[in-house]
Formats: structure tokens, sequence, C-alpha cells
């Protein structure tokens, strides 16, 4: 009974991390939420977003990613200042400090998939390579979301109903 | 102590001339005047159909303006993308009201890549394009700003944001930003609609 009482508390307490589905650990980190918007056509790039949790004492970076939708995809960051859509290449990489979340998401970070080689398609989810400077590589694969729909996620990228 | 002296008049030196500055005397000349500012003109370049567009075309019916680039991965699919909700949602009175979308990157955006780009959008947004001469004066004449940022493999753009709404006579009448919500975007451009 004693035992049955253990792993009860052990599944429960396991119970979060198994609910979530599509969370990816690796190392200390844990990737949620991945989605890629899709593009116009003709479009030739695309941009794809996620979170990256770290639960570790110590921080990692994700230094390259890499998709066989395109030759070519970098860490971009994305701001309006003033008026104007700013974007700029993270070239050293995307710093996750310990024990936080980093979450690329719309008006922030991207994952900025350029040359696109071949057509996204709605309900064909996109296998995207990661790798971290410390928890090493990891494939995920991202869902594709409609032009104009929220996030898949009740995040709080759009408090005021806007599409992201 | 010399040094203290100097400082300390200089600091005073500072103070005086930030009074000059801020005396009441001098601020009657930065009184609000009620003038729309002098944004937009007239547009010419290529359409996305390959054919020459212009503006002028256009009167009587108040059009939107947003500059932007096809390689853009956020701002301008999503920009695009609220206009044409809004033109459908706004039916049958927007029937005739036209957005054009100006590339700030004439280089990669030839009328063919607009067309297919536009394709996935509302069929009464028009691309156009031109040299980067007749994009630079077009973009003057609306105070947009672009400008290359160079990435490890190529290069990607900054640009303006706004969309300009333009009144039946192909005047300014407003902007849409791009952090607005979406009901407030509606709200302006059923307003320019009805009364631009």
């Amino acid at each position: 009974m004693r035992l049955f009482c253990l792993l009860a508390a052990f599944a429960l307490a396991l119970g979060p991390t198994v609910a979530a589905a599509g969370e990816i650990r690796v190392g200390s980190l844990v990737i949620s939420q991945p989605w890629l918007r899709m593009p116009p056509s003709g479009a030739s790039t695309a941009s794809g977003y996620l979170t990256i949790t770290n639960l570790g004492t110590v921080a990692d970076r994700l230094v390259a990613v890499g998709s066989d939708i395109a030759p070519v995809a970098q860490i971009h960051g994305m701001a309006v200042e003033n008026g104007v859509a700013k974007m700029w290449q993270l070239s050293e990489g995307l710093e996750i400090p310990a024990g936080t979340t980093v979450t690329l998401e719309p008006r922030s970070l991207h994952i900025m998939f350029m040359h696109l080689n071949r057509p996204i398609e709605l309900g064909a989810p996109v296998a995207v390579g990661l790798k971290f400077e410390n928890a090493g590589k990891v494939e995920i694969e991202m869902p594709v979301v409609p032009m104009g729909a929220p996030a898949p996620t009740s995040g709080s990228a759009n408090p005021d109903g806007a599409s992201p | 102590m010399k040094v203290f002296r100097a400082v300390r008049i200089a600091a005073y030196a500072g103070i005086a001339i930030l009074a000059i500055a801020l005396w009441p005397g001098t601020k009657e000349e930065s009184k609000p005047v009620a003038v729309r500012p002098a944004i937009g003109g007239p547009i010419s370049l290529t359409a996305h159909t390959g054919l020459p567009f212009s503006s002028e075309t256009l009167k009587g019916q108040p059009y939107v303006v947003f500059f932007g680039f096809t390689q853009c991965p956020e701002v301008c699919p999503t920009t695009l993308y609220e206009l044409s909700r809004d033109l459908k949602a706004l039916d049958p009175q927007s029937k005739d009201m036209r957005v054009l979308f100006v590339t700030v990157d004439p280089e990669r955006d030839t009328p063919d890549s607009l067309a297919n780009y536009l394709s996935s959008f509302d069929a009464r947004i028009i691309g156009l394009t031109g040299t980067l001469d007749q994009i630079a004066a077009t973009a003057e004449k609306f105070s947009v700003f672009f400008e290359k940022v160079p990435t490890s493999d190529g290069y990607t753009m900054n640009h303006t944001a706004l969309s300009f709404l333009m009144d039946r006579d192909g005047k300014f009448f407003g902007t849409l930003d791009y952090e607005e919500g979406d009901k407030v975007k509606l709200e302006k451009l059923t307003r320019l609609l009805r009364e631009g």
C-alpha cells in the first residue's frame, strides 16, 4: 500500500510534464509550443516560434537552427520603434539564462527561414533542428498555423485580441 | 578648489541657458495649428500586373498605402492579412477601395514576385514596384523610412510600419499603426470610407 502511495505520488509529480503534449526535454532545457506561421504564396521567408525554459543552473545558448524547408535559418529579433519595424540577426545566438523562460513570439523574436525551397502546407508540420551550446542538438516539429490565426497557445502575445 | 568653482559656474550657466530656453515668451511660436500634415502625394509606379499605375486613377475613392517587402516575415504579411480581412468586413462600401502595397525592396520585388505574393490576399491590394530612385521618391512623400540591414546571408529591411489612409481627393486622412488593436483599425477604416 505504501509502495502504491509512493508510486502514485511519483506519477502525480511527473504528471504535468507528461501531460503537456509537444514538450521536448534536452539537457536541462524544455522546449514547448513550437509553431510556424503559414507564409503568403510565393513568399521566400517564413517565421517560426517556440518557447525554451532553462531548468538548469547554468545559462545555455541557442546557437544554430536548421531545417530542410530552407537552406538558411537565422535567429532574428524584431521590434516596432516609432512606427518603424526593425529586424536584426542575433549572430551570437540567443541566451537562455538559468531558471528562465525565453519565448520566441510575434513582435519580438523569431526563427527566420530564408530562401524557402518548397511550399509550406497547412497540416504538414516542419521538422526543425536546434543546436544549443550546452544541451546539444534536438529535433522538433513545428505545426503550421494559418496566416492571421493566433499562436497555438493562450500566451500573452495579444491581450487585445489582435491577430499576431 | 578652482576646478570646483569652474564646475559650479558651468552649472549656473547651464541653468541660465535652460531658463531662457524654457521662458514662456519663446513658447508662443509652438502653438498647435489645425492643419493636416502634408503627407503623401501622387504615386506613379509599376503595378504587379507589370502595367504602369498612377494614384490619380483612384480619385473619388479613399485608399490605403503601405510600404513593405515580400521577404518580410511578420509585419507585412500580418498587415496585408488584416487589411484583406477588413476590406471584406466593410463590403460592399469598400468595393472600390484600394490598398497600395509599395515595396521598399525593388531589387528583389519584381511585378511577378509581387503578383505571386499578393495572390494570398484580397484582390483589392495593388503591389507597386519601380526603380530604387522612384521608390525612394515615393517613400519621401510619405516620410517613410527604409534601410537595408545586412545579415550573414544577404539582407533584410527596416521600414515604417504605418498604413497611410488617404481620402477621396488623395489627401492624408490618418494612419493605422501596426501595434493598434483590430477594433481600432476597423473603426478608422470605417471612418475613412464614411468621411474620407
